[in-house]
This record gives C-alpha cells, structure tokens and sequence, in this order.
C-alpha cells in the first residue's frame, strides 16, 4: 500500500471515531430519556431519530448540506461568526458520520438502560445521590455493554458511510477521501486492484467492529 | 400506631389525608408512627403496602397527601412542599434489597454513609452489629440470602437515616434464616432507637416484630393499634 492509501485508511478510522465519541453525549442523554420517561408525541421523537436509518443517505445528505451550507441556517452562522466551513471539509464528513451512526448508538444505549432496574436508581436516591451521581455511578455500569456496543456498531456504520459524505464533504484527496469514497473513485477510474485492496481493509475493519459489538452484547454480564 | 396522638407516645411520622390511585383502587391513608418502635403494615399482596413505603421515601407524588417526620415537612400537596428523595434522609429496605450488583459489599455499604454524622452510624460500629466484617470485601453475587439482606441493612443505617422503611425484607428466606434475622431487626430497633416501617404479610414476622400495627387491606386502614391489641382483637 502506498502513503496516499494509508492516509485514508489513517483519516477513516480517525474521523469514525472521533463522530462516535462527539455523538457519544448526545446519544446517552436521548436514550436516557427515551428508556426512563413517556411524553406526548414520544413516537414523533423516536421515529425522528431512526430516520438516517431509513432515509437514503444521499437525502439525509442533501439535508445537512442545506443545513450546514454557507446559505443555511447553521452554514451562515458558523462562517460569519467563527469563519468556519462544513461542507467540502473534514467537518462535513464528521458530521455526516455522526448523524447517519446516531440512532444505532441511540437504540443499543436505550435497549441497555431499559434493562437496568429502575428500583436500584430509587433506592441510590434514598441514600443521598442526586441524579448526576446516580446516572453515573449506577445506570451507566449497569449500562455499560449495550452502550460500549452501540458505539462500536456507530463506529463500524461511519466506517462504511458513503451517499452523505459524498454529498456533503465530496471526495477531496487528501482533506475528504474515506475508505468508501476511495473505493468507489478507483473503480470510477478502472483502479480495480486500488479498488479490492481499500475493500479487503474495509472488510476486515467492519468484522472486526461488528464481531466486537456482538460479543459485547452476547457476553453474559457477570459481577463478582 | 395510632390515629390520634397519645400523650405518652411521642410520634415520628405523620401520614394525613394520603390519596394515590392504584390499578384496582385508591390508596387513601391517615396514620401516625410513633418513634422507637416497630410499625407492622400488614395485608394481603396488593394492599398498597409497597406503594404508602414509595409515597414515603418520595419515590412517587400522590394526588393528595401531607407527609411529616420528626416535625419536617416531607410532602404537602396542598402548599406544593415536595422534598426530594435524596434529602429525607429516610433508609429504604425493598423486598429485593436492591444492593447493587457491580460494586463490592464496601462499596455497597460507603454509598450513601456519611461519615463523623453520628457515632451511633460509625462505619465499625454497623459492621459489628451486624456480623458483616467478613464480607465487606466480597462481591454481592458471592452473599447467600442472609447475608444480602444484612448487608442491604448495614446500607441503609450507615446513610444515618432518621426513618427505615422494610419492605417485606425477609420475604424470600425460608423459616430458619428468618429467625436468624429477626434478632438484627430487634437490635437495630433498640441500639439506634429510629422508628421503623415494616411491611410483611407474614403473621410469624408481624408477631416477632411489631410494636405497633396497621392492618392494610384494599388501600384502607381496616384496622390499627399496638401489636399486641391488635393480635387479640378479631379482625
């Protein structure tokens, strides 16, 4: 492999993880509060944030560019008061990651709050805790596997992310290019040995994360 | 227990116009719980036993209730008075102990214990009474039934609380265990002098224990006095 093919590899993993811890707080905080509480229109929410699931990822793509563009809400803000750019830098792929792995993390915290007694979290109550102690000293050990495992799960799906990097972030060597973009470019250029040796690092990226997180979930949570 | 206080009883805990609807009925309760002494909730699964302990310790808000410990305020629907849970200071026993489970016995027993409070609630002292010093470095899954439960005791008194509430807390040991246990329960009753909420179905740990009676049955005090009136009188 040569340094170029390094660097992507380099520059996937990195920004994969850095999107997955980003959305880390985020994602604990939404399924706290979808396992713990119900309020009206809790499906709207719910169903809100599996959408990147679902949606085409070049729409959710074409959604955050409208976002996140120097004519968006979000765009003009941050370029006229920090001169900050999203979109075709490494900031529109982070964002793209971390919105299109959020629910994964989301549902596997949620799934793993749900199964912690809520009766262990009343009783650290009665011995003092306030809430911020609670959810870190009880919930979130009890927790601790669904969510290691939904953050590898968001780890492997920014990995494999394509329609809406590509929408937002392009494919700029060097700045853009991710495992994905890379692989389709080579084969757009007749590359195809470029092309199988980025998909043979991809696989074996993704198996990795995948047989990780399942072997989180399916170990049996055992306290001495 | 009584309804109205006696003179040479001094009360503790005062339960007045308590109303929380269940699934099958409304929980409508008035009582006072005099302190130093064991006060039995006894009735059938389902008498709203569980749920008076939770409108107690703060875990649930009632429709309507006015709620008074040692003379504090704790819940007065009707001036919206709500203390939270953490600062009551009132220990909770439930029927599952609810110790948890990754973290050591010493670990279990430091969370809530507020050291120098009270030499009565001394970390040692606990630890002695309740025969625990060999198993405060052990992880919870290697405690049998009775150790558990004197361990999810010793937590809830090193939190110095000024009121124990124990739900049906001997409810899984078979007969011998609950007279090895029993004796703590007394101990604990005559060393920290705190009165204490005891809810059971059981006749056997009613007639061992209690002080003071009341007879829950569908949500409504059907029956209340000291335990030794109660368990003459028929009914």
């Amino acid at each position: 492999m040569n340094g170029e093919e390094w660097q992507i590899i380099w520059f996937t993993a990195w920004v994969s993880a850095v999107s997955t811890i980003v959305i880390l707080p985020f994602g604990l905080a939404v399924a706290w509060a979808l396992a713990r509480f119900t309020w009206p229109g809790k499906s709207i929410v719910e169903t809100f944030i599996s959408l990147p699931l679902v949606l085409p990822p070049v729409a959710t793509g074409l959604i955050l560019l409208k976002i996140f563009g120097r004519r968006g809400p979000v765009g003009s803000f941050l370029h006229d008061t920090l001169n900050l750019d999203v979109v075709f830098t490494w900031r529109g792929v982070l964002i793209a990651l971390g919105v299109m792995s959020f629910p994964l993390l989301v549902r596997s915290a949620r799934v793993a709050f749900e199964e912690v007694s809520p009766r262990l979290e009343q009783i650290a109550r009665t011995l003092g805790a306030n809430d911020p102690r609670v959810f870190v000293s009880i919930t979130v050990p009890l927790a601790l596997r669904g969510i290691l495992g939904g953050m590898i799960l968001s780890f492997a799906r920014a990995l494999g992310e394509f329609g809406a990097t590509i929408m937002i972030a392009g494919n700029i060597p060097g700045q853009t290019s991710t495992l994905s973009l890379s692989i389709y470019q080579s084969v757009q250029l007749g590359h195809d040995s470029d092309a199988f040796r980025l998909l043979g690092i991809s696989t074996v990226l993704a198996f990795l994360a995948v047989w990780a997180s399942e072997w989180l979930m399916r170990r049996k949570r055992t306290f001495r | 227990m009584v309804d109205a206080p006696q003179a040479d009883i001094q009360m503790s805990l005062v339960l007045k116009n308590i109303s929380l609807p269940l699934s099958d009925f409304r929980l409508e309760v008035s009582a006072m719980i005099p302190s130093s002494a064991i006060t039995v909730i006894f009735g059938p699964s389902g008498a709203g036993k569980t749920s008076l302990l939770d409108l107690v310790a703060g875990l649930r808000r009632p429709d309507c209730a006015f709620i008074e410990l040692n003379g504090q305020v704790l819940t007065d629907t009707a001036h919206r008075v709500f203390v939270p849970t953490r600062r009551r200071d009132i220990g909770y026993v439930p029927q599952d102990l609810a110790l948890f489970p990754h973290l050591s016995v010493r670990k279990n027993l430091l969370y809530g214990h507020k050291p120098g409070a009270d030499e009565r609630f001394a970390f040692d002292h606990i630890v002695e009474l309740l025969e625990i010093r060999g198993l405060v470095e052990r992880g919870i899954a290697q405690l049998s039934g009775g150790e558990k439960q004197r361990v999810a005791l010793a937590r809830a008194l090193l939190a110095s609380p000024r009121l124990l509430l124990l739900d049906e807390p001997l409810a899984s040991l078979d007969m011998q265990l609950k007279t090895r246990i029993i004796p703590y329960l007394a101990r604990i009753r005559d060393e920290f002098r705190i009165p204490m909420l005891y809810v059971t179905h059981d006749r056997f740990e009613t007639s061992s224990l209690a002080d003071e009676i009341i007879m829950l049955v569908g949500g409504r005090v059907v029956q209340s006095g000291p335990a030794k009136d109660a368990f003459r009188e028929p009914g």
